[in-house]
């Protein structure tokens, strides 16, 4: 076996084999990260956006605290429509196709978690203490956001402030990781091929490596591979049609329950957040507020003012939707005129009979009221709405994120939060 | 001297330094400004990060996740291919037939690591009745669909590992033959 000293420690740098590390493959995940990461923040704050946090008193805001972090908030639009289905697919799907690119970026620069001296310098320190903020920020977002998809709440507090301002400090450390290494990853590139080992200015090139078992282009493979798997198990529940088929193991995927036209993708049942069958039944009424007016409707008043149809997705905020469903009910607007607010109708406050939920109050925007397509849907293709889509009515509006497509909807207050 | 304004002067002998004395920072003005603008940033959002009762709790999933990625998962995962590769016959082709268990077994332990949630949770009756109710799906699959995901990640390795295998074969065998022949034709 040679003379292989008996023990050598991860601090040495002979204990590290791999003759797949160096600053190519390093650089060429990195620049993959670059690009996706940037995609995620991106997507992730209009995310935020969309829910409009900063309407009604922060009503729809989970993360009221934020302070200068929300200045780039603007009011989210209502066409197309698809758009936040896009936005948050996106969102989703990347960041679990990017799970393998970010394990094999952390395995690509291990060896530097042990060199030794530990610390060379101040400016060493400060920047070890970033990268902890970076790795530990990198997998914290990953774990709060991979769980989150899967209903399986375990974390810390509520997701959203534990997925937000997680991201801001992580984007803190991860922009100054790219300023700092984006010339040796420029230049590993063009050089296209790493330095020997006695030459290596990244530390990351193995002293004394084994004999290779895959190329440094086979490795790559491998984790797009692994990539591609996550993305088409996944990519399904947000793209639908014959595509949700193969979603098989996104918690939104491989097929939709029930039959018939409201056989589409459900956040939560009636049952989950506690609508009892006699609340929704013949003595329901919607309560339309707003100007110092109120009118008290049934399901049968609705029905008989003017009915509209919008072709209109849900779009989940875990990344899954809904294909387009022909909704048909009541304009939002036409709703407004009732109590008085004919011309410019205001934004709305939107009341649910569900007992549970941090939406079951939400409020829409001036623009999502006064758009067309904005319904107070009562029938969805052709059918009445199901329980579990919100009987006796829901809202649907383009473009916002489902939650505040408000079901089982009881009382409308126009222009007073 | 970009390079120069972050990494600071040639590390340990600087040209207009007292020869062998390392400065104290080590790195370039740059460097300096971008730490302490990165740690304002993160310090402002990790105050509201923290704010929640439960903070040491955020604090120990933060740094533990880097943790116990550094220090268990990777080891692991390390330790399995090494495995693997020692387990597979030394040879010629060795370096390729190692590959079509890897691939395999990676992206099927990915599958697993991302989706473990669902998948541990669908063997557990309470988790199956809470999801079913949630979003009127079907909860008790995923275990099974991961199973055969990987069933047939490793039938299509094996597949093609059985085509190259063939190909080779032929092509070596069709090799011989013209070499024969273009024995034969000289010898005659």
């Amino acid at each position: 076996m040679g003379a292989h000293p008996p023990f050598t420690p991860p601090t040495s740098p002979s204990f590290w084999r791999s003759p797949l590390r160096g600053p190519w493959l390093t650089a060429v995940l990195g620049t993959v990260l670059l690009a996706g990461i940037t995609l995620l923040f991106v997507t992730g704050l209009l995310s935020y956006a969309a829910y409009n946090p900063d309407l009604a008193g922060g009503l729809n805001d989970r993360t009221p605290g934020k302070g200068l972090l929300g200045l780039y908030l603007f009011p989210w639009p209502t066409g197309p429509h698809w758009l936040y289905r896009l936005t948050q697919g996106l969102h989703v799907t990347v960041g679990v196709a990017l799970v393998p690119v970010v394990l094999a970026k952390l395995w690509s620069v291990i060896p530097k978690l042990f060199t030794l001296p530990p610390v060379r310098s101040a400016g060493h320190a400060l920047e070890r203490i970033s990268l902890l903020l970076l790795v530990g920020g990198v997998l914290f977002e990953c774990v709060t956001g991979v769980l989150n998809v899967q209903l399986e709440y375990l974390f810390p507090g509520s997701f959203y402030p534990l997925h937000f301002y997680g991201a801001w400090v992580f984007m803190a450390a991860f922009a100054t990781h790219v300023v700092l290494r984006l010339p040796r990853t420029v230049r590993a590139l063009r050089e296209g091929r790493d330095p020997r080992a006695a030459a290596d200015d990244t530390g990351l090139v193995a002293a004394r490596p084994d004999r290779p078992t895959v190329s440094r282009r086979g490795a790559l493979g491998l984790v797009g591979a692994g990539s591609l798997a996550l993305g088409l198990t996944t990519a399904g529940q947000s793209i639908g049609g014959r595509w949700r088929r193969i979603a098989l193991l996104a918690p939104h995927g491989a097929g939709e329950p029930g039959s018939g036209p409201n056989a589409f993708q459900i956040n939560k049942t009636a049952a989950a957040v506690g609508i009892r069958a006699r609340d929704t039944g013949d003595d329901w009424r919607l309560t339309v507020e707003g100007g110092g007016r109120r009118v008290r409707l049934g399901r049968a008043d609705l029905l008989a003012l003017p009915q509209h149809e919008a072709a209109l997705p849900i779009a989940c905020v875990e990344g899954w939707s809904t294909d387009d469903r022909l909704w048909s009910g009541v304009r939002l607007r036409d709703l407004a005129a009732l109590v008085g607010h004919e011309a410019e109708p205001p934004g709305v406050l939107v009341e649910s009979l569900q007992l549970h939920g941090a939406f079951r109050r939400a409020a829409l925007r001036d623009n999502q009221v006064r758009d067309p397509r904005s319904l107070l849907a009562l029938r969805v293709g052709g059918a009445e709405l199901s329980a579990d889509h919100g009987y006796p009515a829901r809202i649907i509006v383009p473009a916002a994120p489902g939650v505040l497509n408000t079901k089982w909807v009881s009382r409308l207050t126009f222009g007073e939060w | 001297m970009r390079e120069r304004l972050v990494r600071g002067r040639a590390r340990g002998a600087g040209a207009g330094g007292a020869p062998g004395r390392r400065p104290r920072y080590g790195e370039g003005p740059l460097h300096l400004l971008l730490m302490l603008a990165s740690f304002a940033l993160a310090g402002y959002a990790g105050v509201r990060l923290l704010a929640g009762g439960q903070w040491p709790l955020v604090l120990v999933w933060f740094a533990g996740a880097a943790l116990l990625h550094d220090l268990v998962l990777l080891p692991l995962y390390a330790a399995a291919d090494r495995v693997l590769v020692r387990c597979l016959p030394e040879g010629t082709r060795h370096r390729a037939r190692t590959g079509y268990v890897r691939v395999p077994a990676a992206v099927s332990g990915l599958l697993l690591l991302v989706w473990f949630p669902l998948i541990a949770g669908s063997t557990d009756p309470a988790w199956v009745a809470h999801y079913e109710a949630t979003t009127g799906l079907p909860g008790g699959e995923f275990l099974a669909r991961w199973l055969l995901l990987t069933a047939g990640l490793f039938a299509l390795s094996a597949l093609w590992l059985l085509c190259r295998t063939v190909q080779r074969r032929l092509r070596a065998a069709s090799r011989r033959r013209s070499e024969t022949k273009q024995r034969s034709a000289d010898g005659g």
